[in-house]
């Protein structure tokens, strides 16, 4: 056996615990999905075969296809609100804040993470509730005359998710910003280059890549979240991933939601595709 | 080597020989009131098992972790009264000794063997029920309003309304207001009732789960909610007595849970002991004032193990009345019931 055999042999150890493991709990649940996604319902039994039934449904039913088109605008609005205000939360740890306090900035601006979920999706419900401090708050000071209708409402799953996400993307766009050079903002400005000219040609190019990686797990996961538009949406619109909540808990239509979920997985390959380009996933 | 194994295997048949004659675990797949510590500890210490409880909601969900468990996984099921004949018909429920329960201390009404029962066998008992009607802060709107389901659409309440986000309830509660009763219910009549429902909807500010509901209530986020009842104000009574509940003219809905053995239990004694449990007039109490959600006992003598107060929040003196007036949910057949969920999400993403 040559070095190089037994180095690929090596290699093949190392690396088949990984692919069983994606294989046994990512491609075959997601085949056993996708021809689930081709049966169809009779009575309460589920019938195996060959049905693009439930594809044609979810793309000419107007309430699949809402809840198709809700949770992309809801997604779409999530990250870039997000991208926005943690570019800026980003840029003032890595380049404002003290190196030694960076820790504990950081620290900081994670701190939400630390709770459950449910637990601050429900948190949010109280705050931005009529009687909630935000309401209150702005009664209190005279900006407004009558409680606003925030909680309930897409405003409200949209402040949820932005809570959430803004935390990810900072350390995502920290984490690129952190390796930038100074040098390239010094030659910048040597070259006569003002602040702005240097952030949009300079720093933002260079910092894409964790930009558009941040985005994108923030596109991820808003899109496939269940929690946050379920507690604080109020049901006034069905996102995706409510739609196949409803079909696994109250239907048992396990055909329809496996189609549903395929769909939802598409959008996300899409997605991939669309961001590829910049996507850096080692600068997470 | 051999020694080693014999000595093993002796401390074993010893282990098995002074343990109690019931195993150390009971699996419940139940609802989340049976999760409660009060509920269950006095039947570990006095059986010395472990209760393993996992929640489920919807016939559905629960059906469908039973059909993805191997025999002996569950030993006791907590289901939908109306739903039971549909677990049986699944072959998930084991025969229960009908003479080993204490049907005849039940209210009348709850006893439903035509739901419990199926072939002359008896499958399941009611543990619990209450209604599905109409939650209200008192302080907040008119009680004489809330007599009449026609008040709900009038516009004087738009958007500060809930609906409790479970299509059958509703649904019935809306066929009640149009004069269907739930049983007359069918694919026929059904979309008679869009146009109230989706009316109901607009007026509406949320359409909420038990505890998104129970929150907008007590926050003042919503007024009303539609579908609530004593399961939903009563466990808030103590900390908001304006909160209250009523059976309009039109009547309301009631909502019943069983409890019973799951069929290829591997300890269906411990599991019948568990069901006597929860039907004797302590555990009915105590299932009864769940921290989870309150709910009216199934055996009537509960009432001696319930205080005052506490009958008081679940109008028991009223509930002659209330059963009179309410009805089952709606028992529909598979293609109705696809028929109701379609016109629930149609709703939902109106």
């Amino acid at each position: 056996m040559t070095l190089e055999t037994a180095e690929r042999r090596m290699g093949w150890g190392l690396v088949a615990p990984a692919l069983l493991w994606t294989a046994a709990f990512f491609v075959l649940p997601f085949v056993a999905m996708v021809a689930l996604s081709f049966a169809h319902m009779e009575g309460r039994e589920v019938v195996r075969g060959f049905d693009p039934g439930n594809y044609v449904r979810i793309f000419t039913d107007w309430t699949m296809l809402k809840a198709l088109l809700n949770s992309l605008e809801i997604t779409v609005v999530v990250t870039a609100v997000s991208v926005v205000l943690a570019y800026p939360l980003a840029a003032i740890i890595a380049f404002r804040v003290p190196a030694r306090w960076q820790r504990l900035a950081l620290l900081l601006a994670v701190l939400p993470f630390w709770t459950s979920y449910v637990v601050r999706s429900y948190s949010w419900l109280l705050v931005l509730g009529q009687n909630g401090v935000v309401n209150k708050a702005l009664l209190g000071l005279g900006v407004i005359a009558e409680p606003l209708e925030i909680a309930s409402t897409r405003a409200a799953t949209v402040i949820g998710f932005v809570h959430f996400f803004v935390m990810l993307l900072t350390l995502t766009i920290y984490a690129n910003l952190i390796q930038l050079s100074p040098n390239y903002a010094r030659a910048a400005a040597d070259l006569g280059a003002g602040r702005w000219a240097t952030f949009r040609h300079v720093i933002l190019p260079l910092t894409l890549p964790g930009v558009v990686t941040g985005a994108f797990l923030t596109f991820v996961l808003c899109i496939g979240d269940y929690i946050t538009p379920q507690i604080l949406g109020g049901n006034n619109e069905l996102t995706l991933p409510q739609l196949i909540m409803l079909q696994l808990g109250r239907s048992g239509n396990f055909p329809l939601a496996s189609a549903l979920s395929v769909v939802l997985m598409a959008v996300v390959t899409l997605a991939y595709f669309a961001s590829s380009r910049w996507l850096r996933l080692d600068r997470v | 080597m051999a020694r080693s194994l014999s000595l093993s295997l002796t401390a074993v048949s010893l282990l098995a020989t002074v343990s109690p004659s019931f195993a150390q675990e009971l699996n419940a797949l139940v609802w989340c009131d049976h999760t409660d510590p009060a509920l269950v500890q006095p039947f570990e210490e006095k059986f010395g098992v472990t209760v393993n409880l996992k929640e489920y909601e919807g016939t559905a969900a629960g059906l469908a972790i039973l059909e993805q468990s191997q025999p002996g996984d569950w030993d006791v099921l907590v289901i939908d009264a109306v739903d039971v004949k549909r677990a049986v018909e699944g072959g998930f429920m084991a025969e229960l000794p009908a003479d080993q329960l204490p049907t005849a201390d039940f209210f009348p009404e709850v006893v439903m063997a035509e739901n419990n029962t199926v072939d002359g066998k008896t499958y399941a008992v009611t543990e619990k029920f209450g209604y599905n009607t109409i939650s209200y802060d008192k302080t907040k709107v008119d009680p004489a309003d809330m007599e009449d389901m026609a008040a709900l659409v009038s516009g004087k309440y738009d958007g500060r309304i809930g609906i409790y986000d479970y299509y059958l309830p509703v649904l019935g509660l809306v066929a009640l207001g149009q004069g269907i009763d739930t049983a007359d219910i069918t694919a026929d009549n059904l979309g008679s009732l869009k146009d109230p429902l989706f009316k109901l909807r607009a007026a509406s500010k949320q359409v909420a789960d038990v505890v998104s509901a129970q929150t907008a209530l007590a926050t003042g986020e919503v007024d009303i909610v539609v579908g609530g009842g004593e399961w939903l104000t009563a466990v808030l009574a103590a900390e908001n007595p304006n909160l209250d509940w009523t059976i309009p003219k039109q009547g309301g809905l009631r909502w019943a849970q069983s409890i019973g053995v799951v069929s290829g239990s591997t300890q269906p004694d411990l599991a019948l002991e568990f069901v006597k449990y929860i039907v004797s007039p302590e555990g009915q109490a105590r299932l009864a004032t769940s921290s989870c959600y309150w709910g009216m006992p199934a055996n009537a003598k509960a009432g001696d193990a319930l205080t005052v107060d506490q009958k008081q929040v679940l109008r028991w003196k009223e509930q002659p009345d209330f059963l009179k007036r309410a009805q089952l949910y709606p028992i529909p057949d598979a293609a109705l019931d696809t028929a109701m969920q379609d016109l629930w999400t149609e709703m939902l993403n109106q």
